[in-house]
C-alpha cells in the first residue's frame, strides 16, 4: 500500500520528515518498505511555455519550438512529439539537467538545429509506464494552464510529494485504505484526525429502484451486503488532474473519471467498487450467484476464462458479467460512450474471493482486500461517496436511493480484558491510566469496572480485533515494544539435555569429521531415479504432487545419490579430492500409508585423495579398504553388542558387484560399502569412487555393549605366526573365523599382516600370513600347550580350507 | 724410588693420559691398563707387604687417594666424550621444522549444522528439550493445528510442497509443536522446546531462496510466561550469534500462531547500526519471527489458554549464515562445494 504524505495531510496535522514518519509506522503498525520520493536525482526541469511552435524544415515529425523558461529570453528546443503546439504550458528539461533513469540532458543539434533542452513525457520523468494515462501516452505531458514558466516543475505533477511504502501484513488490512492509515496515525500521535464527509445530492424523483432490480441467489455467507447505486447522464473524460496526481502516486492508473472515482474511494476508504455500463445489463436487471461449470466470462483484461462452480459471479438476466469482487467483464466495461452508470458497493466472503483470485491468477486492488476482509460497517458510505465524485465529475445525477439485494446489520464487538491480564502476558506494571489512555488514542469506546476490567468497543473498523490477545498487542505495540523490560521465564526448572538419539547422532558427526570426511547438506528432493539409486531396502518413492521443477520431484531413498551429485559439482569445478558424509533423512514409503518412514542415515563418499600429495607423502587414491577402514572405526565406537559382519553383496545394481560388502550388526543389514559401479559413476559424471550408507537409526537401536572392566592379565603371552597358501576364493572372514573356532581357549587375538598374490604365487591362490596371539588370564601359559593349540589350527586350514601351510 | 713417589708418577702419567684420550674406547683402555687387576696400582699395592706396620696405612691410604682420583679423571673425560658425541648427533640429525607436517585428513561440520549446535547447546543450558519432528507432515499440524485453516490468506506467505491434499513437506519446524503441546505433562514443570530442522518451500532456487533450508523454533508455555521473558530470551540469541554488544528491538508483525506477534531486529553487526548496504542503511537486521503463542492454538491443544501462555519464536539459521559470515548466495549451502565448506573450520 502506497501512501501518499500529502494526501495524508488532508486528515492529520503532520510535519515530521517522511523517513521519522515511515520508522515510526515500521515500530508500531506494519512494515514499510521504503520510501519513495519521485523528484529525487531530478534537476532542472522546469514549466515552459510554448511561445511558437513551426515545423522543421528538414524533418517530417520535428518541431522548432521557441519556449519561455522564466527567463529573459525564450530557449529553441526541438520536439518530436505530436502534441506540441504553441500556448501550451510543458515539462522542459533544461541542459544539463536530469531526467529518469539516470539521464542527462544536454544541448545538442537535430538535423542541424540547435535544441536547448528536451520537451518531456511523463515516462521520461521516471514514471512506471503502467502508470501513465492511456491519453497522454504518446505525447509530451500538457501542464495546467496556469503552471508558471520556469518553476521546478514537480508539484504540478505530484512528484514533490513522498510516498511510503507499506507492507501490510494479512491481519492488518484495515490499513490498506488511507481512512485506516489515518486512524492508526491518529492513535500513534494522539491526534483526531479530519475523516472525509459525504455531499451526496440525490434527484428526488427518480427513484433507482425503478430502472434497477438487484437480486442475491448466492448465500449470505458468501454474500453479506450487495447494494447498487445508479448515476445518471454521467459524462465519460479524462479526470482532473488532481485525482490523477493522487492516483497514480498510489500506483493506480488513471483511466476515466467513473472508474478513477471509483478507484480513489477504494484507496480512501478500502471499500472496493464496481462500475457498470448500466446500458449493458439486461433491463436493468442484476443477479448475484455462484457460477455452474461450463460457464465462460472475458474479462477486462481480454482473457476468456472457464468458470468454476466455486467462482462468485454478478449476472444480468442470469448472464455473467463480472467475476465478483476479482475483475469485471469486458461487456459491461464503463467505455467514453456510457452515460447511465450502476454501481455496485458489496461485502464478498474473503475466503470464496481468495479462491477465484487464486484458481484464475486474477490478483487486484479489489481482491487483495476482499481476501483481507473489509470494514463491513463503512460499504454504505463508501458507495454514497463514489456516486456523490461520478456525479460531479461527470455531470450527472445519482437517482434516488440504494438498490439493497442484500443487507446486514453490523454490530460493533466488544471485548473484556482486565489491567492485570495485560500486565501478566506483557511482564509490565502499566497503571490503569496509561491503559485506558491507549484505548483512548485508539479510539476504542471504552469502560472500566473498579476492579479495573475494560470493556472495549471495537469499530467496524477494526475487523481484526476479536480477543483479548488482539487488545494486548494494541497496548504493547501504542505503549511501545521498545519500554518492555527484557527478562528470562522464572518458574520450576527443566533439565535440559540432548537425548540418547540425539547425542549418538551428533557424536556420529564427529567421528566422521574425524576420519576425515566433511559434512554435506544435500537436497532431499531430486529426480526419482536418482531417489531410487543405492536404497538399502526395497522400497516405493514419495512424490511431490505439483513439483517446482523436473530435477525436485522424489524425496530420496539413500544419502549417496545426493552426495555423488555433490561429488559431480565438485568433480565439474576440478576439485577432484573430495571426501563427504551426510547424516540426514531418508523416506521410505510404508504400505498404505501416505507419509513415509522417515529414517536417519549417515553416509559418506570419497574420490581421489583424502591427503594431498605433498614432500613427504605420495598421492595415495582412496581405496575399497581405506573407506571400509572409516566405517569400521565408526562402527567400533559406537561399541554395539553384537558383532559387525561384512558380506560380498552383489545387491546393489549401482555398486561394483565385485568390491561391496553389506554390513550386518547381528543379523540385521544396516549398510553397505563399496566402489560405485563404473557405469552408475560415468552416469554420475563422477570418477572412481567409494560410498558407504548406514541406517543410522538401527545403529542407534541396537543393543550396545555391556562394559565392565577386565583385569589385565599379569601372565605374559606368547605368540605364533602363520603363512599359507590359499585358494583365491576363500575369504579372509571365513578363515579367521576357522581360526577362532579351533583356537582353544587362550587364543585372544588373528591379526592379519600379510596379504600377497604377486611373484611366485601360483594363479588362483593367494598367501596369506596371520599373527596369533595367546594368552592366560590366570598362570603362565606353557610352551607345548600353545604349540598343541596351533598345531590343531593348522590342521584345520589344510584339512577344512585347503591351505598350503608355508 | 718409594712407593709413594712410584703412585706419584703413575697418577700424573694416567692424568695426563685420560686428558689425551680423545674417543671413549681410548679412555676405557686408559681405565683397563691403569686400574686392572694386572694393573701398575694394583702391583703398588702387592708391594705393600714389604713396608712397616706404620708406613702400611698411610701408603695404603695414598693409594686410594690416587685410585680415586683417576677414576674420577675417567668418569669425567668420559661424560665430556659422551656430551660431545650426542652434540656431534643432534647437529647432524637437524631438520627444517617449517617442512609441513605429514597430514591426518580431518573433515569438519557444515557451517549450518555449526550455527544449530551452537543454538542448541545455548537452549539446553536453559533447560529446553530439542525435538525433531517429521519433514513430511499432515497439513493438519503443520496449518490448521497454528491456526492457519484452509483458504487463510496467510497460507500465501508460505508456498507449499504438497504429496497430497492432506500432506505436504513442513514449511516451519513448529508443525511439531502441537504435539509437543499435547504430549506434555504440565504437572512436572513448563514446556520449553527447541525444534531445529529441515524445511521446505515451494520456491524457485536463486540467490536468495532456496526450496529446502532449515528452521529453528522454539516454544515455552507455562502459568507465568511474558512478552518480557520473549524479549530477553531473543536478546540472548543475538548475542549469542552475533556478539553481546548489539542490541535488540521488537516490532509488530503477524503470525497466525502468535498474538502479539513481533519481528526482531538486532543492531547491524557490520555497521554497528550507523547504516551499510547490508542493512538498507536502516541500522537493524531482521533476524527472526516470534510472538505470545495463540490462544487458539492452546485451545485445540487442550491447554486452557487463561491459565497457561508462552511465547514461540523461529529463526532461519541459513540467513544467520548468510549475514553472519557475507554469504551471498544460499545455494552454496547446499551445492557442497568443498572449497565452501572449508572456509568455515570450526568443531561443532
Ligand atoms: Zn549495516
Amino acid at each position: 500500500m502506497k501512501i501518499s504524505y500529502a494526501w495524508l495531510r488532508d486528515y492529520l496535522k503532520l510535519d515530521l520528515p517522511a523517513d521519522e514518519l515511515a520508522e515510526k509506522i515500521e515500530r508500531t503498525a506494519v512494515e514499510v518498505d521504503g520510501v519513495i520520493r519521485p523528484s529525487e536525482g531530478l534537476k532542472k526541469v522546469v514549466v515552459g511555455d510554448v511561445l511558437e511552435c513551426v515545423e522543421h524544415p528538414d524533418s517530417d515529425h520535428l518541431h522548432i519550438c521557441q519556449v519561455d523558461v522564466g527567463e529573459e529570453d525564450p530557449i529553441q528546443i526541438v520536439c518530436g512529439a505530436p502534441n506540441v503546439a504553441a500556448g501550451e504550458k510543458v515539462i522542459v528539461a533544461l541542459p544539463n539537467s536530469w531526467i529518469g533513469d539516470h539521464t542527462k540532458i544536454k544541448r545538442s543539434k537535430m538535423r542541424g538545429v540547435v535544441s536547448n533542452g528536451m520537451l518531456c513525457a511523463l515516462d521520461e520523468l521516471g514514471f512506471d509506464e503502467k502508470l501513465v494515462p492511456k491519453e497522454v501516452a504518446d505525447g509530451i505531458f500538457i501542464l495546467p494552464a496556469d503552471a508558471k514558466p520556469g518553476e521546478p516543475v514537480f508539484s504540478y505533477i505530484g512528484m514533490d510529494d513522498e510516498i511510503i511504502d507499506m507492507s501490510v501484513t494479512p491481519n492488518r488490512g484495515d490499513m490498506l485504505s488511507m481512512n485506516g492509515t489515518a486512524h492508526e496515525l491518529a492513535a500513534i500521535y494522539d491526534q483526531t484526525p479530519t475523516m472525509p464527509t459525504v455531499d451526496l445530492h440525490e434527484a428526488t424523483d427518480d427513484l433507482a429502484d425503478d430502472d434497477l432490480d438487484v437480486t442475491v441467489e448466492a448465500d449470505e455467507q458468501a454474500v453479506p451486503q450487495y447494494k447498487m447505486r445508479l448515476i445518471k447522464n454521467v459524462t465519460v473524460a479524462p479526470s482532473p488532474l488532481w485525482l490523477q496526481i493522487r492516483l497514480w502516486n498510489a500506483g493506480m492508473r488513471p483511466i476515466n473519471n467513473v472508474v478513477d472515482a471509483t478507484n480513489y474511494i477504494l484507496m480512501q476508504y478500502g471499500q472496493p467498487l464496481h462500475a457498470f455500463d448500466y446500458d449493458s445489463l439486461t433491463a436493468g436487471k442484476v443477479n448475484v450467484r455462484f457460477a455452474k461449470a461450463g460457464e465462460t466470462l472475458t474479462t477486462l483484461d481480454g482473457e476468456e476464462r472457464d468458470l468454476l462452480d466455486s467462482d462468485l459471479l454478478i449476472c444480468s438476466n442470469d448472464q455473467p458479467i463480472c467475476l465478483a469482487g476479482t475483475m469485471g467483464g469486458l461487456d459491461s466495461e464503463v467505455t467514453d460512450m456510457t452515460t447511465s452508470i450502476a454501481l455496485e458497493g458489496a461485502v464478498f466472503d474473503a475466503v470464496k474471493i481468495r479462491k477465484t483470485a487464486h484458481n484464475h491468477n486474477l490478483h487486484s486492488e479489489a481482491s487483495m482486500r476482499y481476501e483481507r476482509g473489509i470494514d463491513h460497517g463503512a460499504t454504505q458510505t463508501a458507495l454514497d461517496a463514489a456516486a456523490a465524485m461520478i456525479a460531479e465529475l461527470g455531470n450527472g445525477t445519482v437517482a434516488n436511493g440504494t438498490v439493497i439485494g442484500r443487507d446486514e446489520d453490523v454490530e460493533p464487538v466488544t471485548v473484556k480484558i482486565t489491567l492485570s491480564r495485560i500486565n501478566h502476558v506483557l511482564g509490565t506494571e502499566l497503571s490503569a491510566e496509561t491503559v485506558a489512555d491507549i484505548f483512548r488514542r485508539l479510539d476504542f469506546p471504552t469502560t472500566v469496572s473498579t476492579d479495573n476490567e475494560y470493556t472495549v468497543t471495537i469499530p467496524s473498523r477494526r475487523w481484526d480485533i476479536h480477543i483479548p490477545a488482539d487488545l494486548i498487542e494494541e497496548v504493547a505495540r501504542l505503549y511501545g515494544y521498545d519500554n518492555l523490560p527484557s527478562t528470562l521465564p522464572t518458574g520450576q526448572p527443566t533439565i535440559g539435555k540432548l537425548n540418547e538419539t540425539q547425542q549418538i547422532i551428533r557424536d556420529s558427526r564427529k567421528l566422521m569429521e574425524s576420519a576425515g570426511l566433511t559434512q554435506a547438506i544435500s537436497y532431499s528432493l531430486t529426480t526419482e531415479t536418482k531417489a531410487r539409486a543405492f536404497a538399502l531396502h526395497a522400497s516405493d518413492v514419495t512424490k511431490l504432487d505439483f513439483p517446482m521443477s523436473s530435477e525436485r520431484t522424489t524425496l530420496r531413498l539413500s544419502l549417496i545419490s545426493g552426495l555423488l551429485d555433490d561429488l559431480a559439482y565438485n568433480n565439474a569445478r576440478k576439485e577432484h579430492n573430495v571426501a563427504l558424509y551426510e547424516e540426514g533423512r531418508v523416506f521410505f514409503s510404508q504400505p498404505e500409508q501416505v507419509r513415509p518412514k522417515e529414517v536417519e542415515h549417515i553416509a559418506g563418499a570419497i574420490t581421489g585423495s583424502m591427503v594431498e600429495k605433498t614432500w613427504g607423502t605420495a598421492e595415495n587414491p582412496v581405496d575399497f579398504y581405506q573407506i571400509k577402514g572409516i566405517v569400521e572405526g565408526y562402527l567400533k565406537s559406537l561399541a554395539l553388542a553384537e558383532p559387525v559382519r561384512y558380506e560380498a553383496t552383489t545387491d546393489h545394481p549401482e555398486m561394483h558387484p565385485g568390491r561391496t560388502a553389506n554390513i550386518y550388526v547381528g543379523d540385521d543389514l544396516v549398510g553397505f560399502v563399496g566402489q560405485v559401479h563404473p557405469t552408475t559413476a560415468k552416469a554420475y559424471k563422477i570418477r572412481e569412487t567409494y560410498v558407504f550408507e548406514l541406517d543410522l537409526a538401527a545403529l542407534i537401536a541396537a543393543p550396545k555393549a555391556h562394559q565392565q572392566y577386565q583385569p589385565i592379565s599379569k601372565f605374559p603371552s606368547i605368540t605364533r605366526d602363520v603363512a599359507m597358501l590359499i585358494d583365491d576364493q576363500v575369504s579372509n572372514a571365513a578363515i579367521v573365523a576357522l581360526i577362532n573356532d579351533k583356537g582353544g581357549a587362550h587364543l585372544q587375538k588373528v591379526q592379519l599382516f600379510d596379504v600377497y598374490n604377486g611373484k611366485n604365487v601360483p594363479t588362483g591362490k593367494k598367501s596369506l600370513a596371520y599373527t596369533l596371539t595367546y594368552q592366560d588370564q590366570n598362570a603362565t601359559l606353557v610352551d607345548d600347550d600353545v604349540t598343541k593349540a596351533f598345531e590343531k589350527v593348522l590342521t584345520a586350514l589344510t584339512d577344512d580350507l585347503g591351505a598350503e601351510i608355508r | 724410588m718409594s712407593l709413594q713417589d712410584r703412585l706419584t708418577e703413575l697418577r700424573d702419567q694416567g692424568l695426563a693420559d685420560i686428558k689425551s684420550a680423545d674417543v671413549l674406547k681410548k679412555v676405557n683402555q686408559v681405565k683397563v691398563d691403569l686400574l686392572g687387576k694386572k694393573g701398575p696400582i694394583t702391583e703398588v699395592l702387592r708391594g705393600m707387604r714389604d713396608l712397616t706396620p706404620e708406613e702400611r696405612p698411610k701408603v695404603g691410604a695414598y693409594a686410594n687417594e690416587v685410585r680415586d682420583r683417576l677414576q674420577g679423571a675417567i668418569d669425567e673425560r668420559r661424560e665430556e666424550l659422551e656430551q660431545a658425541a650426542v652434540n656431534k648427533q643432534l647437529v647432524a640429525e637437524k631438520l627444517d621444522v617449517t617442512l609441513p607436517g605429514r597430514e591426518v585428513p580431518q573433515g569438519q561440520p557444515h557451517v549450518i549444522t555449526q550455527i544449530i549446535t551452537e543454538l542448541e547447546d545455548l537452549f539446553i543450558g536453559m533447560g529446553y528439550q530439542i525435538v525433531d519432528g517429521d519433514e513430511v507432515e499432515e497439513d493438519y499440524y503443520n496449518f490448521e493445528r497454528l491456526n492457519l485453516p484452509k483458504d487463510h490468506p496467510a497460507r500465501d506467505m508460505q508456498d507449499t510442497f504438497y504429496i497430497t491434499k492432506d500432506v505436504l513437506l513442513r514449511t516451519q519446524t513448529s508443525a511439531d509443536q502441537p504435539r509437543s503441546l499435547e504430549n506434555h505433562d504440565f504437572s512436572k514443570g513448563p514446556l520449553k522446546v527447541l525444534s531445529p530442522g529441515r524445511v521446505y518451500r515451494r520456491d524457485t532456487d536463486d540467490a536468495t531462496h532456496s526450496h529446502q533450508f532449515h528452521q529453528i523454533e522454539g516454544l515455552v508455555v507455562d502459568k507465568h510466561i511474558t512478552m518480557a521473558d520473549l524479549k530477553g530470551t531473543l536478546t540472548l540469541v543475538a548475542n549469542e550469534l552475533f556478539g553481546d554488544q548489539f542490541e535488540v528491538r521488537l516490532r509488530p508483525s503477524y503470525f497466525p500462531f502468535t498474538e502479539p506477534s513481533v519481528e526482531a531486529d538486532v543492531t547491524c553487526f557490520n555497521c554497528n547500526g550507523k547504516g551499510c548496504a547490508i542493512c538498507k542503511q536502516t541500522g537493524w537486521i531482521e533476524v527472526l519471527g516470534a510472538g505470545m503463542v495463540h490462544p487458539h492454538v492452546l485451545e485445540m491443544s487442550g491447554i486452557d489458554p487463561e491459565e497457561y501462555g508462552g511465547f514461540a519464536f523461529g529463526l532461519g539459521p541459513d540467513r544467520f549464515a548468510m549475514l553472519k559470515y557475507g554469504v551471498d548466495d544460499i545455494r552454496n549451502f547446499y551445492l557442497n562445494d568443498v572449497r565452501f565448506l572449508s572456509q568455515f573450520y570450526k568443531k561443532g
